[in-house]
């Protein structure tokens, strides 16, 4: 550091290291990336590198879905899983972030349940069909109560940790100018968790579609999940896969719904 | 209505904090309280507004809070502590939703203190596009719009940087030099209190106690801005507090 510069060293313009870490919006790059997930297995089948037995032709599984909607039992499978998905999982995030929401306020809640919520969390919801088949019934209930219970504890865990996670010195500030708890609780602590509450709820309900299937085992002549698992008992891959592709495009349009909620109730954030 | 500590000393566990502590505030004048470190101003101002009690000694209100004040003592928070999902104008409502004023009794309410904080044109922004000097004054809108009888306000200015802090020492001044109101103001910086306060109290480092109060009668409006009676006042609580902030910056924090 004798020197500014260095007899016979050209200038170097620094380095850019600042890049990156910051989500963009691309809409194309998803729908790319599937188109050619997708022209390459119809190559791969098509030239036989691919065999029949190992994957079906993407062109055949479009066929199966033609089918479907013509003969118009697509519906007919659609419209009860959609009832089963919104009711189930309606019930279990709501149960879940009111309890959230309570295990977040009062710590006497959070004693009792928190050791509780951490007890059924690991427990494979699909073992306990059987019970809630005794309990509710074949019919619907017990296919609610399904989804309800997968969908509401990790909405439990997220809506606590999301009421913890707001700021302290906003509550206080509430408190100091006099504001009511239900308000504190409706102004600052609901709006403040509502981020983490969000991207909870985008785990929940996308492990309420994984949980369709499941409720649809047992006493259920119409639903995707039905009609997948029939599918998949006859090894026909062209069916199994249609259905597979209903799941997935049910669960894209899911995350999509919780993005536009975002960017409308969560456009505050920088 | 005045503001009148009586006796207060205060201990967190074993860690004595505040020992002793009288003081008078008078309405329609600043106090201003200063100390090293770590001495207890915090404490004492959330003893002042209720949001903690003291160990011993009381916090008395002298008088009845004026005509239409909705929130006797009204803090002024050094993060400024805005609702970052209201705007402006949502910031300053909430503090009046809870006491049912809504619709055109608010909206005057509204209008009038951010003409009085010179945001008027801002009242739709939100807190993420204000600059930190702006975040403040709506926090002050916030204030003015409980009308409160005093504002505590803790080291309002220190998050700001000093071109910003002279501008809104201005506006203090010039707020209090239209409707005087009545604050108790705790601050690091000598020059803000002796700026700002008609009546500052020196504290001692931990456990602290009154060491000195020094009334400053020259009024706000003409206190300039390199003033040297003002000067030799800054001087003056220097060097009552550069010993015990020395010490209090070698204390060990066992805490
Ligand atoms: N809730 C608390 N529990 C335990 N100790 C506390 C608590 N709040 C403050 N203290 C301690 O009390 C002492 C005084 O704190 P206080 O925040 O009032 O000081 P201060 O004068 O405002 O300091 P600063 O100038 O740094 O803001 C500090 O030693 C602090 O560690
Ligand atoms: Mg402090």
């Amino acid at each position: 550091m004798s020197e500014a510069t260095a007899p016979g060293q050209a200038p170097v313009e620094v380095r850019f290291r600042g890049g990156g870490f910051a989500p963009k919006a691309n809409r194309w790059a998803g729908a790319v990336v599937f188109a050619l997930a997708i022209a390459f297995v119809e190559w791969g089948t098509r030239a036989g590198w691919i065999s029949a037995l190992t994957l079906p032709r993407p062109s055949d599984v479009l066929g199966v879905f033609v089918e479907l909607w013509q003969s118009g039992l697509l519906f007919k499978h659609l419209a009860p899983s959609l009832s089963r998905l919104v009711v189930g999982a309606a019930i279990g995030a709501s149960f879940g972030v009111t309890l959230g929401i309570l295990i977040g306020l009062f710590s006497h809640v959070r004693a009792a349940l928190v050791p509780v919520v951490a007890a059924i969390f690991p427990i494979p919801k699909i073992a306990l069909l059987p019970l809630f088949v005794i309990w509710f019934g074949i019919d619907e209930g017990s296919k609610y109560a399904l989804i309800a219970f997968g969908t509401f504890t990790p909405t439990v865990v997220a809506t606590y940790g999301a009421v913890d996670n707001v700021d302290r010195s906003l509550i206080r500030m509430g408190q100091s100018f006099g504001l009511s708890w239900r308000s504190i609780v409706l102004k600052i602590v609901l709006p403040g968790a509502m981020p983490g509450i969000l991207s909870g709820l985008r785990i929940s309900l996308a492990i309420a579609i994984i949980l369709l299937v499941a409720a649809e085992m047992l006493g259920a002549e119409y639903g995707i999940g039905a009609y997948i698992l029939e599918a998949g008992a006859l090894y026909d891959l062209e069916r199994l896969f249609a259905g597979v592709v209903i799941l997935s495009l049910l669960g894209v349009v899911v995350s999509s719904a919780i993005g536009q909620i975002e960017k409308r109730l969560l456009g505050w954030r920088s | 209505m005045d503001i009148r500590l009586d006796a207060i000393s205060h201990a967190y566990g074993g860690t004595e904090v505040l020992r002793d502590i009288s003081l008078e505030v008078p309405t329609g004048r600043i106090v201003c309280l200063v100390g090293p470190s770590g001495c207890g101003k915090s404490t004492l101002l959330r003893f002042i507004g209720g949001l903690e009690r003291p160990s011993a000694g009381r916090v008395l209100q002298l008088g009845s809070p004026p005509e239409g004040c909705l929130n006797p003592l009204t803090y002024v928070f050094q993060d400024f502590a805005l609702l970052p999902w209201r705007t402006v104008r949502g910031n300053v409502s909430l503090v009046l939703e809870d006491h049912g004023i809504r619709g055109a009794r608010a909206d005057a309410i509204i209008a009038d203190v951010l003409a009085r904080t010179r945001l008027t044109d801002f009242g739709r922004a939100l807190p993420k596009q204000l600059s930190g000097g702006m975040k403040q004054r709506v926090a002050i809108a916030r204030a003015l719009a409980v009308n409160p009888a005093v504002m505590l306000m803790d080291e309002p200015l220190s998050a700001l940087d000093a071109q910003t802090r002279e501008l809104l020492m201005d506006d203090l001044v010039g707020l209090w030099a239209r409707q005087p109101f009545t604050a108790v103001y705790v601050t690091h910086n000598l020059a803000e209190a002796v700026r700002l306060g008609h009546r500052i109290a020196v504290l001692s480092r931990r456990p602290g106690r009154i060491r000195e109060v020094v009334e400053i009668d020259k009024p706000l409006a003409e206190r300039g801005y390199a003033d040297p009676e003002l000067e030799a006042a800054r001087q003056h609580l220097w060097t009552l507090m550069r010993e015990e902030a020395r010490a209090a910056d070698e204390e060990l924090i066992d805490v």
